[in-house]
């Protein structure tokens, strides 16, 4: 593979995530900051690998509560009733509202299990130093970030039902316990998206280039 | 494609950003959905939302749309104002490294329109159940999705520290 650029690593330069800047770092110090923005600079997120894996086994835990217990629980003249992701899911398909049926399942069933299961395949992939398709690998990970926070959407559907439906007598919906867990797993995978660093998928190309 | 840089992208993310604030501030102040059962009317803010949640006990979940709903896209207009204002003016902001990486903070967690995507899903799923009446906060956070959008894809974090290192 013939390369028509070089990094910055390879430079002894240092991007900054957060406002762009290359800056050469003073060997002096061991902590360097960004010289515009002050922000933290090191030439690749630090553990990244380790804190993906601590934060994707966290949501995989988690993922377990947030499917299995209710999500919310509705008590009504008819009775009471406990709804967990997929019921809510259901519920909405054989109402006749299927296209947001496919909208909810994409976004609370779908996504969270994909992103875990991208996520954990990046992070093997880079643990290997493969050099298999880096630039797929790479659009992957793009896509498990800009998907990612889209599975919010059952919580926020929760929230709202919850502050409007108070009716005392007629139909009261309280957020269950699974509401926590899966907004945890949310939130959990969102932080091991952003540990984890892109960057790595290329290195491994690197080093390999570098060797032959 | 990795840059493409324009002349008026100070001006222009800053008209966007002002007309995102008047947006958030109609969307914060107005109810976002009623329901009408019973002659009787009901009706929520985005805040009261928070406040059902936090009642029931679920403080957590309360925090975490109170977070992605209110907190952070207000962090990051605020930022973006702070930013954007004094530079039009031809100041510079204090402290504009610490904004901008308060910005660069906030913007993955504001979900606003996936709260929009939620709106949509609760008023099919309350439709059955009561009338519903879309409030006017509804409105303004459907406007507010694109133009928050817009105005961040219109910020140019290089034009912003280009002006900025001219000043200093």
């Amino acid at each position: 593979m013939t390369r028509s650029f070089v990094s910055a690593a390879q430079l002894g330069l240092l991007s900054c995530h957060v406002c762009g800047l290359l800056s050469r770092p003073s060997a002096a110090r061991h902590r360097t900051s960004c010289p515009r923005c002050g922000s933290h600079l090191h030439a690749r997120k630090p553990n990244s690998i380790a804190r993906t894996w601590a934060l994707l086994i966290a949501a995989i835990i988690l993922y377990v509560p947030a499917n299995a217990l209710p999500v919310m629980e509705t008590s009504s003249i008819f009775g009471e009733q406990e709804d967990t992701i997929m019921s809510g899911v259901v519920y909405l398909w054989s109402s006749g509202a299927w296209p947001l049926a496919l909208v909810v399942f994409i976004a609370s069933v779908t996504v969270p299990l994909a992103k875990i299961i991208a996520l954990a395949f990046l992070v093997i992939s880079v643990q290997r130093r493969s050099t298999w398709q880096p630039v797929q690998r790479a659009r992957l990970y793009r896509l498990v970030e800009l998907v990612g926070r889209w599975s919010m959407l059952d919580i926020f559907v929760i929230a709202i039902l919850v502050a409007l439906v108070q009716l005392n007598a007629l139909a009261t919906i309280r957020a269950g316990p699974a509401a926590i867990a899966f907004g945890a797993v949310v939130v959990l995978t969102m932080f091991a998206a952003m540990t984890f660093d892109p960057r790595l998928i290329w290195d491994a190309q690197e080093t390999r280039d570098g060797s032959s | 494609m990795l840059y493409r840089s324009r002349a008026d992208s100070i001006e222009r993310s800053l008209a966007l950003t002002l007309a995102a604030i008047v947006l958030f501030v109609i969307a914060n102040l107005f109810p976002v959905i009623g329901l009408e059962v019973q002659g009787e009317r009901i009706e929520t803010t985005l805040f009261g939302t928070v406040r059902a949640l936090y009642d029931q006990d679920r403080v957590l979940v309360a925090a975490l749309v109170c977070l992605t709903t209110i907190i952070m896209p207000a962090v990051e207009l605020g930022a973006m104002a702070y930013l954007l204002i004094p530079l039009r003016l031809n100041q510079t902001p204090p402290a504009a490294a610490l904004v901008f990486r308060m910005l660069g903070l906030s913007r993955p967690w504001g979900m606003v329109e996936v709260f929009m995507l939620g709106i949509l899903v609760a008023l099919v799923k309350l439709a059955q159940l009561a009338g519903v009446l879309p409030g006017i906060a509804m409105w303004s956070i459907f406007g507010l999705m694109f133009i928050l959008a817009a105005a961040a894809s219109a910020f140019d974090p290089r034009a912003l520290w280009a002006r900025l290192e001219r000043k200093s």
